[in-house]
């Protein structure tokens, strides 16, 4: 009974310094959410599904503050034809934003979008309630009921560059939450990115509903600061035929939890989502992930690399779940650390859940160090150790990394990745 | 080119001595080749003088040109000239043989203060070098030696030696597990090579490769030490022989 106690309390805590976004059209869907986070309480340590990653400063009532990391790095995807969005410490910021106009999509600002009727009324909150079956997402819960801005994106085409989300962070004690809800139409395709890292403490939760023969593609590198801590989560509904691809670049930060809950709903949908981060010190990174196979014929697939050094800690738990009727359901999942010392771990929970009787699933996870053959191999070519060990790392990230369908795209994380290496050898 | 005096080493994990006191005089322009039975030392050295780790070298020496190639680091003894060409080429999966040739080539340039090689440059003078050893375009875009046969890894070595350019070139059995025609394609890549700065330690068992990479001088290995050296017909010999007729002799 102590462990409700606390819970209760834990959550009361945080709750009662937040306040609910009052009036508009979701003003029914985050009194829901509160219910449900209230109901759920919030994580604890004990919790099964934490069990590698301590949830006390996500969870507590005040962002821990986190220092402000200067760097003169050129910003990533800067290069690229995009629209910006832009946010700072999780405010959306008009002047460094374009204007969102673009043909083949609407965009609106969740804060601004309160007062009416919208199309994301029967979205927002709608796939988080969902993906809290089996298994609870308080922090999701918790987004839905307080998050203070985002973006509504609804495509209708097939806009002509990617959205790029930019999270700013300018303030030591920003707590940020943010809630996206992106809709494709069917036959519909975009290409969103995110970077940045947001706050001290972000919270942010992407709604993604992908129609009948739509295809959804998001690359995201989260920021390099040191001390910034977030926990995020897409949900996504994949209709027929439909494609959804997400990968994501984290380099720093010494508390990531990245949560992915995908159903695929519609017959022959395809859903990949991949990972390479790469922690030096005190960097704890986990990714969650949660593929239902809910029709026939889907394929899914999970690809998450770890490079972790100096006391980093990795955390991967993946689940494909297979419903009774899935049948022809292609999943594949793989989970690898790369150990570039003995004080890092990496921690994998690989789980297979398989009703349906003719499928193919296949899943592995391993841990290993640099091959000393391989380094020697380089070496003797003339390839100094330092650049031989980044590029065996980079080696061993590449089949996480070309899960990015865009060449440029691909080119910028491996550059992003290169650089990153070269600046924490030994 | 590269002079070996009273070379000692032992592995470092146990107490084991592999060579004891190597002596050997490899002059620019000559191919040298070692002969000598399993567990004669012949690869350690290969190994030694490239510089992997788990060997100790408890005295002698051993000198590029002068400088003590011992003291250097693997990359270091590269850039220097020294080449070997593996017995066991490594696989790398991920990286690209044109990526890793590429690195490899300009990290060497870099080293000795060279200016680096663009990708035009680069790209026109691979593709001249592989069209000799018979490296098709998928071999050079494929992960390095992953997949490759036993004979495309050799080649692959020999492709390497040859972009590199070094001036010493040791070969650690380079002939294993290759057919005739592989073989023959691999020698005339190294015969390609042969040059008047160039020196070659050529290390084999059986004295086939030395129909096809004439020797200068050949040594016989033995329980660590160079036993015997001699012309191209010692090799005969062992062919004919064996080893033990040469090991009664010098014993």
């Amino acid at each position: 009974m102590a462990d409700a106690a606390e819970k209760i309390s834990t959550t009361d805590a945080r709750l009662g310094g937040l306040s609910l976004p009052a009036g508009g059209w979701s003003e029914t869907a985050r009194k829901d959410a509160l219910a449900r986070v209230q109901a759920m309480g919030l994580p604890e340590r004990r919790d099964e599904y934490w069990k590698y990653t301590r949830p006390d400063t996500l969870t507590q009532a005040d962002a821990v503050p986190a220092a402000l990391f200067d760097n003169d790095e050129a910003p990533i995807f800067g290069e690229m034809e995009r629209l910006n969005i832009v946010f700072v410490d999780g405010v959306f910021d008009a002047e460094a934003s374009d204007d969102l106009s673009l043909e083949g999509v609407t965009i609106d600002r969740l804060a601004e979008a309160a007062t009416d009727i919208h199309w994301a009324r029967d979205l927002y909150g709608a796939l988080e309630t969902k993906g809290q079956d089996p298994v609870a997402r308080p922090l999701a819960a918790l987004n839905t009921a307080f998050a203070t801005d985002g973006v509504l994106i609804h495509v209708t085409g097939n806009p002509s560059k990617p959205i790029n989300l930019t999270y700013h962070h300018r303030s030591e004690t920003s707590d940020a939450i943010l809630h996206h809800v992106i809709r494709l139409d069917p036959g519909a395709e975009v290409t969103v990115l995110e970077s940045g890292p947001a706050a001290a403490r972000f919270n942010k939760c992407m709604e993604v509903e992908v129609a009948d023969g739509a295809t959804f593609h998001h690359v995201r590198a989260q920021g390099r600061d040191h001390e910034r801590r977030a926990a995020t989560h897409i949900f996504a509904r994949l209709g027929t035929e439909s494609v959804f691809k997400s990968f994501t670049l984290t380099a720093n930060g010494v508390l990531t939890r990245n949560e992915c809950v995908i159903e695929l709903t519609g017959d022959d949908a395809v859903a990949h989502v991949a990972g390479a981060c790469v922690g030096d010190g005190d960097f704890h990174h986990d990714d969650t992930v949660f593929i239902t196979h809910d029709a026939v014929g889907c394929e899914s697939r999970q690809v998450f690399k770890k490079v972790l050094r100096n006391g980093a800690t990795g955390v991967f738990q993946g689940k494909i779940l297979v419903k009774k009727d899935a049948q022809k359901t292609d999943g594949y999942q793989i989970s690898q650390s790369l150990l570039l010392d003995d004080d890092s771990q990496f921690l994998a929970k690989p789980e297979l859940e398989i009703y349906a009787d003719d499928v193919a699933c296949s899943h592995g996870s391993t841990s290993g160090a640099i091959d000393e053959d391989a380094l020697f191999y380089l070496r003797s070519r003339g390839v100094p150790e330092g650049p031989a060990t980044d590029l065996l790392t980079l080696a061993f990230l590449a089949e996480a990394v070309e899960e990015i369908e865009n060449e440029d795209l691909r080119d910028e994380i491996n550059d992003r990745l290169a650089a990153w290496l070269e600046r924490h050898r030994s | 080119m590269l002079s070996i005096k009273n070379l000692h080493v032992k592995l470092e994990e146990e107490d084991k001595q592999i060579l004891k006191g190597v002596d050997l005089e490899i002059e620019a322009g000559k191919v040298h080749a070692i002969m000598g039975p399993n567990g004669s030392g012949k690869s350690t050295l290969s190994y030694v003088l490239s510089g992997k780790e788990g060997y100790e070298v408890t005295d002698g020496s051993a000198l590029l040109e002068g400088a003590d190639v011992l003291e250097m680091e693997p990359e270091e003894r590269a850039a220097a000239g020294l080449f070997l060409a593996f017995q066991y080429p490594v696989e790398i999966p991920g990286v690209g043989n044109m990526t890793f040739l590429r690195t490899a080539v300009n990290a060497q340039r870099k080293a000795r203060g060279e200016e680096e090689m663009s990708a035009a440059e680069f790209l026109k003078a691979v593709r001249a070098r592989a069209k000799e050893l018979k490296i098709d375009a998928d071999m050079l875009k494929r992960p390095v030696n992953v997949g490759f046969s036993g004979g495309e890894k050799k080649r692959n070595e020999i492709l390497q030696m040859a972009m590199l350019e070094p001036r010493m070139c040791i070969l650690d059995e380079t002939d294993s597990g290759l057919d005739v025609d592989a073989m023959k394609l691999v020698a005339e890549g190294v015969n390609a090579l042969r040059s008047e700065g160039r020196g070659f330690l050529v290390i084999t068992h059986y004295q086939r490769l030395l129909d096809h990479i004439k020797p200068d001088v050949v040594h016989i290995m033995a329980d660590g030490k160079i036993v015997k050296s001699g012309g191209p017909e010692l090799a005969l010999e062992v062919e004919n022989n064996g080893y033990g007729d040469i090991l009664a002799e010098v014993a």
